[in-house]
Formats: structure tokens, sequence, C-alpha cells
């Protein structure tokens, strides 16, 4: 079900028939869809699979949608220009119950770049509340805690890097889990304890579709020098535990954090550097936030114990670190709002790390720090939204910039214009490395 | 009186306006009675109160939008802080987020928000702003619904009607404002704020809000259909209010753990 996890293999004449009727399907409710609007009368419009669920008490709702876009510099490593291309229809099932409530959703696309159709199961839950004082949730589920504005430190639940770089919906950033999520209330502290049986990991970047810099080769991978991944998919063994002990006070929101399991994205190799792994890593963190002057001001901080390395000097291992965050928002205008934050990740036993290096190898910083504004101006009565978000690090000296025009034409039709943009001075830091997968794309959306 | 926040509230806060008290017979009351009643009528009656309302956004060229949404207010304390918690339906692209503001009443102390995007499982907090800024792209301003202090305005009885009395308001610190004056009349016999009308700095009248329509519920005047008309744009929202319940007995829902997950007496 994990859309990075696919090989190519996959594509099939099947898929390319998918992909057409997707398409077509999809052009088809897009242009019907002003035809729809009733001026005088907005009403859900008849829909017999929505009254086939609702005979069994059951909400229907999704979206159709087609995205494209393209890369904008040439990419040696990549032989396709198209970065996305699809066609999808998600579906969207919540039936509440008295006992409780059970969540399906679910995307259905076809995508011209992989040249393959895709069932991406993204929620299969269901919620209880069996007492005053606990919550249970189990199944496939997103997740998200921690403060950061699209910088995490103490969320360690799967984050789709593939969709964020290439300008599918930010929905789609987080990756579901496959997991048990418990959480307790008490007046003194509340606790959400999530377990996943099944270490779930990001959606990374492995070469297809976008490139990176692979400090193995010593060179950008593309589509033809994909990550070898050593996998943990020991259920029970390679699981992860997550938990947040938070409460409020006067409204500041004070957040204690904790996570046993693996680096989400891979950070070691094999002792042979034929393959990429997942190291263990433990993170313990905090974080507060609240009002502070006319914005709202957010501290965190992690200390990610790289269990594996704990000693720095194995060059195969992502060292231990440090990492803060520091943020603050607040309107500036009538619908303006700007947002900004300050990243540092402080790798910690870096003199062992030096001391490790394979000799050529560019040696990172022992501090990386990153800016990040993000800008947000809502015209036409909120209805068209132009946003820009922007990382810049000055250590690295790379940008990522992700402008984005998102006009509603009704309540049900959505376009969307927008870009991600990476350039720097250094072939292979953080964003930079990106620098040749930059891509502009645009999207239509119809919800129901 | 009133401060128009108090007015639309009312309307907004559905209705939870209500009488504050028969109408005297006899003597006219003075202004700052007369505000002060209209203020607790908005906001302040029964310990709670909930309904679902439906908004319709209609442009100058005629293209409409909706809004559908519950909404649940519950006073921490007559005349001083409130929580509201919005759970939305339509249209589809905001279907169950959930909206909570703690209201604080004291001068000068901004409310604290929260929105929760369901598809990605997020709590953002959410900056206070600018409170003459647009509810939910609707013609009702967010200080519509959140209120705005009695204290920002000077408030003069101008006129006294068989029906109304019309109470002129004039901001205090003109330069956060877009109008150079308000003026509500408010209903006699119940306090209800009947129609505001909003003056440019030109002294043009560029808004009104009414109350269209007025029901007794569970004993409480309440206005169940409220019209903005936005006179420069030509746009103009239409809000209905409907399932409106007061003293329901609401809890302590006003807090991370219901934002996520709304309990079945906001959702339903």
């Amino acid at each position: 079900m994990r859309v990075a996890d696919r090989k190519r293999s996959q594509k099939s004449a099947f898929g390319m028939g998918v992909v057409g009727a997707a398409v077509l399907f999809s052009a088809v409710f897009a242009s019907l869809a002003p035809a729809q609007e009733e001026p005088n009368e907005p009403q859900e419009e008849k829909n017999p699979v929505r009254e086939f669920f609702e005979k069994l008490d059951t909400e229907y709702h999704g979206f159709y949608e087609t995205r494209i876009g393209t890369r904008l510099l040439d990419d040696p490593y990549q032989s396709k220009d198209l970065t996305i291309g699809e066609a999808r229809y998600q579906f969207d099932l919540l039936s509440t119950r008295d006992w409780g409530d059970v969540k399906v959703k679910g995307d259905v696309y076809g995508d011209f770049v992989e040249e393959q159709a895709v069932f991406d199961l993204r929620e299969a839950n269901i919620f209880l509340r069996p007492t005053d004082a606990m919550d249970l949730k189990f199944g496939r589920q997103v997740l998200t805690w921690g403060t950061g504005d699209l910088i995490f430190i103490n969320d360690l639940f799967p984050k789709d890097w593939v969709s964020f770089f290439i300008g599918r919906d930010t929905e789609y950033l987080k990756a579901p889990s496959d997991a048990v999520k418990v959480s307790l209330f008490s007046d003194a502290v509340n606790l959400d304890v999530v377990y996943t049986p099944e270490f779930d990991s990001d959606r990374y970047i492995t070469g297809e579709r976008l490139s990176y810099y692979n400090p193995i080769l010593g060179r950008r991978a593309g589509e033809d020098d994909e990550l070898d991944i050593s996998r943990r998919r020991e259920f029970f063994e390679e699981d992860e535990t997550a938990i947040r002990l938070y409460r409020n006070i006067s409204n500041y929101e004070l957040a204690l954090y904790g996570y046993w399991g693996y680096w989400k994205s891979p950070a070691g190799f094999t002792p042979t550097l034929t393959r990429a792994t997942f190291p263990e890593l433990y993170v313990y963190g905090a974080s507060i936030r609240g009002t502070l002057g006319k914005g709202i001001a957010n501290a965190e901080i992690g200390y990610y114990d790289s269990v594996d390395d704990r000693s720095g000097d194995d060059p195969l291992i992502a060292n231990a670190e440090m990492r803060y965050l520091v943020g603050y928002t607040q309107e500036v205008a009538r619908d303006f709002t700007a947002g900004v934050q300050y990243y540092v990740e402080q790798m910690l036993d870096y003199g062992d790390y030096q001391g490790s290096l394979f000799p050529g190898s560019p040696s990172r910083d022992e501090f990386r720090h990153v800016t990040s504004l993000r800008l947000t101006q809502l015209l036409m009565n909120q209805n068209l939204m132009l946003s820009l978000f922007t990382y810049y690090s000055p250590t690295d000296e790379d940008v990522y910039a992700r402008p984005l025009v998102n006009y509603k034409a009704s309540d049900r039709l959505m376009y969307e214009v927008g870009a991600n943009v990476f350039f720097g001075d250094e072939r292979h830091t953080f964003f930079n490395q990106f620098h040749d997968d930059t891509n502009i794309y645009m999207g239509v959306r119809y919800s129901f | 009186m009133f401060h128009q926040v108090s007015l639309s509230m009312l309307s907004i806060s559905l209705g939870w306006a209500l009488a504050a008290g028969a109408a005297q017979g006899g003597d006219t009351p003075d202004v700052q009675t007369i505000v002060n009643k209209a203020n607790v009528a908005a906001y302040y009656q029964g310990d709670d109160g909930k309904a679902t309302v439906h908004m319709v956004i209609t442009s100058k060229q005629g293209q409409t939008r909706e809004r559908l949404f519950n909404i649940v207010r519950k006073d921490v304390q007559d005349g001083g802080d409130q929580k509201y918690f919005v759970y939305f339906q339509r249209p589809a692209d905001v279907r169950r987020m959930s909206y909570m503001v703690h209201k604080h009443a004291g001068a000068g102390k901004d409310d604290d928000r929260w929105l929760y995007l369901p598809s990605l499982d997020l709590v953002k907090r959410i900056a206070a702003g600018d409170k003459r800024t647009s509810f939910v792209g609707s013609d009702f301003l967010y200080e519509d619904v959140s209120g705005r202090s009695l204290d920002e305005d000077t408030h003069e009885l101008v006129e006294t009607t068989d029906a109304f009395y019309v109470v002129k308001n004039v901001p205090k610190r003109p330069e956060t404002v877009e109008f150079s004056y308000y003026t509500v009349s408010i209903d006699r016999k119940n306090f209800i704020p009947m129609k505001m009308e909003f003056y440019d700095k030109e002294g043009r009248l560029y808004r009104t809000i009414e109350s269209k329509k007025v029901e007794e519920i569970q004993g409480f005047p309440t206005v169940t259909l409220s019209l903005v008309q936005d006179l420069k744009s030509g746009s103009k929202t239409e809000m209905t209010f409907s399932n409106v319940k007061y003293n329901i007995g609401i809890g302590d829902i006003f807090e991370e753990r219901y934002l996520r997950k709304p309990p079945q007496e906001v959702t339903r």
C-alpha cells in the first residue's frame, strides 16, 4: 500500500486503463461542476452513492482531483520531465454509532509518472470513548503533534516527503500509521500513547521521480540508482512507541514527548555500503505554545539518541543530535498572516564524526541552522489564497521555497497553482540536493 | 448600546440574544442601561446554548456559497468570559473541522483560538487577529461573532420611537475600525437589536445587519433569521438558526481532547 515501496514492475495495461478512466472521470466531473451550482438553493446534490451509504447510516464524501506538474530544470538522472501527473478519487466514509465511530478513507489514483494505478488507504480506524477519562483509536490513522510549522522535532509519525516535494496537497505530507492510540485524561495531566507494532517509515526520496545526493556514490542519484533499503518488517519486534504528556496552564500548552523506534528515513548503511538502513532511535523532548503579544509563540526541543552509534564514531550511522525550534505567528494586517521560525540541528560527538569520515566525503556542519517564513494573504472574500513558505539555511546556504495560489471558484471547485523551488551553493546540502527537481504544478479539485 | 457585536453576536450567536428583561413601562432607561441590557441579552442568556447555523453568502453577481455548522456556547461567568465551539459540516473542504474560542471579556485581552484540521490530525493555534475580518468568508465579521467590547464605543440614545430605542455608537479608537459610527435599533419590549446600520468615514451608510425573524424559544426571544448586507460590494449573507436549545448542561468540552474528537452533542 505504501507508494514509496512500489516498484515500476507494477505498471501494466490494466494500470494505464485505470489511469485513463480516472482522468476521464475526473475531467467530466470538473466540467460538470459549475453546472451543478444552483444559484439560490445551495443544497447537497443527489448522489446515488451517498444515498446508498445513508441507508447504512454512513456519511459519504470525497473529491475528484487532477494534478499535473513538471520539472523546470534538466535532470540528467531522470528520464521524465513530469514530476506529478495524476487523476485522483478520494472517498471518505464515516459511521457514527452510539458505541463509537468507524472511519474509512482511501485514495485511488492513476499515476502517469510511475505509470501505475495506486490504491492508498489513508484511514481505516475505530474510535471509542469507553470512559470519561479515556479515548481509543485503533487501525490506520494519520497522527500529528508538536508545535512546528512544517518542521518536526517530536512528531515522529511518518511523513511523505515525495508528496510534499512534488506538489500534492499538504494533507499528503502526513502518511498514515497502522497503530493504536490510547489517550488518558485527568485534571492534572493528559497522556497519549501511540503503539505502532510494525515500523512505519517515512515515504522518503528513493531516486525514483526525484533525485537526491547519495553520499556513497558521491553524486546525485536518480531513477537508475534507486536506494536499496534494508527494511524493518518484524511485527511486534521492530515496533514504535510514542508518548505525549501534556496540559494547559492559562492556555499555555505544555508537553513532554518520548519516542522509541527508528530513524524515519534511512540514516545509516550496512557495513558493505550496499544497503541503507533505519538505525534505532530514541527521542526525548518538550514543547510550549501560547500567546505572546499579538501573536502565537512556540518553542520545542528534542534530544535524538542514535542508539546504534552512541559514541558517534561510526561513519555509517547518524550521530545523536539536539534539535531546537522557536516560532512566532501573527496577523500583521487584515487577512495577512506572517509566521517565522528558527530551527537548529546540532550534531553531537562532532569530533568523532569528523574523525570517522571517509576521505573526500563532504562533511556536515556541527550546527545546521534553518529559518522559515510563511506569508499568507487571503483575498476576494477569502476565496483566493496567496501563500509562500520558504526555508532558508544560512549554514547550508540553500533555500526551499513553496509558493502557492489557491482559488475556490465555488464551494465545490478549487484551482491551485504552485511550485517547489530548490537552490543553493553546494550539491549535497539538505535542500539544494533537490535543485534539479525544482517543479511547478497545477491542480483542479471537485469536492462532494 | 451596543456595539455591533452584540448585535451580531446576537444574531450569530444564534439568538442567544434574549430579552434581558421586559420592557420597562413608563420612563426611558438611560443609554448605559439599555446598552448593558442588550449586551446581557445578546451574550449571556442561559448558562449555555447551541444551534445549527446555515449561512448563504450571495455575491453581487448572484453566485452563492454556503456554510453549515453547529455552534455551542458556554458562559464561564455571566457578563464575562465565554467559550465557543464551532463544528463545520459544509462546504466539503472544511467538513469536520472544529474551531474553538476562549473569549476573554477583559479589556485588551485577546481571545484564544484553535482550529483542528482532521485530514492532518493537526491542532493549530490561531493568532488573534483583526476582529473586523470576515468570518468564514461571509459578510459577518469575526467581531460580529466573537464580540466587541462595550468599552470600545461611546453610546448615545438618539431617538425613542414607539417600538425602538435607537442608539448611536462612536468608536473611541476610530483608526482601528472602518466605520465612523453605527446605529442600533433595539426592540423596547425585549431588548433585541433589530437593525444595525454602519456608516463609513464619509458618513455614508455601507453595511446593515437586520434581525428578520425572532422566535421565542424556551421563553427566550431568539433571532432565527439574520441578514447582513454590504452595500458597497453588493454582497449579502443570510443566516438561519435552527435546533436552538438553551441550558443544555454542556460539560467542559472546550479543550484539545474534544477539538480533536467533538462529542455528539456538538456534531449532531
